[in-house]
């Protein structure tokens, strides 16, 4: 679930709030996002795939975690590589190459093409 | 304020098969309006999972590989006709998706450029910037909560509520498409809790009929507590219990009862991919990087590492059932409605087997781009007056009930219906003595949300959803009691046996009185 909004980080783009499939999302007085509904959020990591500012992070529970949780640790979540995780591996944002473009997996039967999704 | 809006076409939903619809519909010079409950270009099962796709060059030994593979499978229910269709259909749409949409297909390592598969939010969010530059206006968070239809019962449009805007808006159109996607009863399987078999209950409600509904009952594979359904890569994978033993028969492929019936049994299943080789395992993070958000999250190693995994209800999304299709432009049985993806069946192509893995995204791109544009054609034919015909609303169960009190909440709705469809002993494992009680108790649900479930502005759409979720598992359980043997996922522990004097499709339909009958499969 969503679990974190970097405020530091944000720069109250709204596209969070747009793109949440679910409706998870409010604009919070300052324009920040606020966490409205969580009990709605799907864990579909859209939201963080699409935020400039790598300022979400999405855990891959799908209940909600305890406030001493490493989701909310944003230091932590930067130092592991993991806050803005998926944009980088989907290749999106200014100066990368899109993953699709790289994903040849494997072949799941021998005479079969590579995945590439 | 009501926003009103006039369109040639309305399409319901912001997937693939929405985005196809309303993309070919525009070509063919319609006005477009698509109503997504969501936001088109993140919504829907395929912008969150990505998927593979049928894509068969077209060579008639492939293409008769392709055909055959899933027959059997699928029971003999599939028809080649339609396969051939969706195979020619698709080689052309995923062709356009590398030449016009300039999707970034990747090229294997001979230099050929590979075609055979789509990454959700790559593939949706250029959907979605060709679906706007086609001049469709787009309505986000908008979910429609009913059809309109005249007075003779042609559809002509629809209602809802933009949950956003907190406003309800109403288009009245010449035809609509019906693109919402399957039912997943707000399992949490990936990208799926906007599935909750909306657009099969608003086709009801006029009238329309579903077909295959018994073959509702797919089940993802996930690491335990989390949403990511990818199950490919499952083919790699050992599976343990939890004192390290191998959980003999259990697989993906084959065996996911096996993994059923220990979890069952309160006994945890744990599964290391430890069947990759290096050259795999790298390879496999390139193909599909939303497989390892979980892993890179939870702090596993996939590899080396066990971890315990579970089971999510897919119901209709990975299953194959949905709206009945009457012709080659995806039409129902009533006038003005068209049905596409998902929201439709897709037995034409898969018989009772899973459309998951390539047939499902063909079916999108194919029956979406076909039901644009006969839609399109439809609403031409009715010319400039269609949106001035005298309308009404068709909608019941959750907006309209037929009691005077409110005596039931749509959350306590969604609590009832998961309880007799999410279990793996009644919907995975099907025996009929526990369809027949289970179905009992929704038809209870049912007329408790008929006669008391009430709601306004934004929290109409969870009543809709509720109703459209106990609507679709009656039709699920009915069907399945009807087909007293085992063929395609419908399986029966009570019939275990493909009897070869059923081999029909079944049609179903209704809502206070559900009903479900044989239909013979065209030669
Ligand atoms: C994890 C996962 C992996 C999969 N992998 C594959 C694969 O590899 N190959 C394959 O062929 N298939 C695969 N599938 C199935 C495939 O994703 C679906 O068949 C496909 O997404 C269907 O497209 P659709 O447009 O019909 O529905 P969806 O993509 O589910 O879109 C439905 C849309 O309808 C909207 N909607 C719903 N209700 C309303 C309403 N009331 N009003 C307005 N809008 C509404 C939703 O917001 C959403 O935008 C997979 C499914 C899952 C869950
Ligand atoms: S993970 Fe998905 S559902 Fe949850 S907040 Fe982000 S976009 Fe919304
Ligand atoms: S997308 Fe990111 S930057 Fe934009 S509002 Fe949301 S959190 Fe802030």
């Amino acid at each position: 679930m969503i679990e974190l909004v970097s405020a530091a980080r944000c720069v109250t783009c709204d596209k969070c709030v747009a793109v949440c499939p679910t409706n998870v999302f409010d604009r919070g007085p300052d324009g920040v996002p606020v966490i409205s509904r969580q009990q709605d959020c799907q864990t579909c990591f859209q939201c963080e795939a699409n935020c400039p500012t790598d300022a979400l992070f999405v855990a891959p529970q799908t209940h909600p975690l305890p406030a001493e949780s490493f989701a909310h640790d944003e230091e932590h979540l930067r130092r592991t590589g993991l806050l803005g995780s998926y944009r980088r591996d989907i290749g999106w944002g200014r100066g990368r190459t899109p993953g699709a473009a790289r994903a040849v997996g494997p072949a799941l039967s021998p005479s079969g093409p590579p995945l590439i999704s | 304020m009501t926003l009103e809006l006039d369109a040639d076409v309305l399409v319901v939903g912001g997937g693939p098969a929405a985005t196809w619809a309303a993309l070919k519909a525009a070509e063919d010079g319609a006005s477009v309006v698509l109503a997504d409950k969501g936001y088109c270009g993140t919504s829907g099962a395929t912008a969150s999972g990505g998927t593979g796709v049928w894509y068969v060059p077209p060579e008639p030994e492939s293409r008769e590989k392709a055909m055959a593979s899933r027959e059997g499978l699928g029971g003999y229910l599939a028809d080649r006709r339609w396969m051939a269709r969706v195979l020619d259909e698709t080689y052309d749409r995923v062709n356009e998706l590398a030449e016009v949409a300039r999707y970034p297909f990747p090229v294997g390592p001979d230099g050929a450029p590979l075609r055979n598969g789509l990454q959700g939010p790559e593939y949706m969010r250029r959907q979605r910037i060709r679906v706007r530059r086609a001049g469709v206006r787009i309505l986000d968070h908008s979910p429609v909560t009913e059809l309109l239809t005249t007075e003779d019962g042609v559809v002509a449009g629809a209602a809802g509520h933009q949950r956003q805007a907190d406003r309800a808006f109403r288009v009245r159109s010449g035809a609509v498409v019906l693109a919402t996607g399957g039912c997943a009863f707000l399992s949490k399987a990936l990208g799926c809790d906007v599935n909750t078999g909306d657009g099969a209950l608003f086709a009801a409600e006029v009238g329309a009929e579903l077909s295959g509904m018994e073959f509702s009952n797919a089940y993802g594979i996930a690491p335990e507590h989390t949403s990511v359904t990818k199950t490919a890569f499952y083919n790699y994978a050992t599976f343990y219990r939890a004192d390290g033993s191998v959980l003999d028969g259990a697989g993906s492929q084959r065996g996911r009862s096996v993994i059923a019936r220990t979890l069952l049994a309160s006994e945890k299943v744990f599964c290391k991919l430890d069947r990759a080789d290096e050259a795999a395992r790298k390879a496999m993070r390139l193909a599909q990087p939303n497989f390892f958000l979980t892993f890179d999250r939870l702090g596993v190693d996939p590899f080396t590492q066990p971890f315990a995994v579970t089971l999510l209800a897919e119901g209709t999304v990975r299953g194959t059932g949905g709206i009945r299709i009457v012709d080659d432009g995806c039409a129902t049985t009533v006038p003005g409605l068209y049905a596409a993806g998902d929201a439709a069946t897709r037995e034409l192509i898969c018989g009772g087997f899973t459309g998951g893995g390539s047939h499902n995204a063909a079916w999108a791109m194919s029956s979406g781009s076909w039901s644009g544009r006969a839609a399109a054609r439809f609403a031409r034919a009715l010319g400039p007056s269609a949106a001035q015909r005298p309308v009404r609303a068709a909608g019941g169960a959750g907006l309209r009930p037929t009691g005077a009190t409110s005596s039931v909440s749509a959350a306590e709705v969604v609590s009832a219906v998961q309880a007799e469809v999410l279990p793996y002993d009644k919907n995975y494992l099907r025996h009929g003595d526990v369809l027949r009680t289970a179905l009992g108790r929704l038809d209870g649900t049912w007329s408790a949300v008929r006669s008391g479930l009430r709601a306004e502005g934004a929290e109409l759409v969870r009543a809709r959803q509720a109703a459209a979720m106990v609507a679709h598992a009656r039709w699920m359980y009915t069907s399945a009691l009807a087909r007293s043997e085992s063929r395609g996922m419908a399986k029966r522990l009570d019939f275990p046996d493909l009897d070869p004097a059923q081999h029909f499709r079944i049609t179903s339909g209704g809502l206070d009185e559900v009903w479900a009958r044989p239909q013979e499969v065209a030669a």
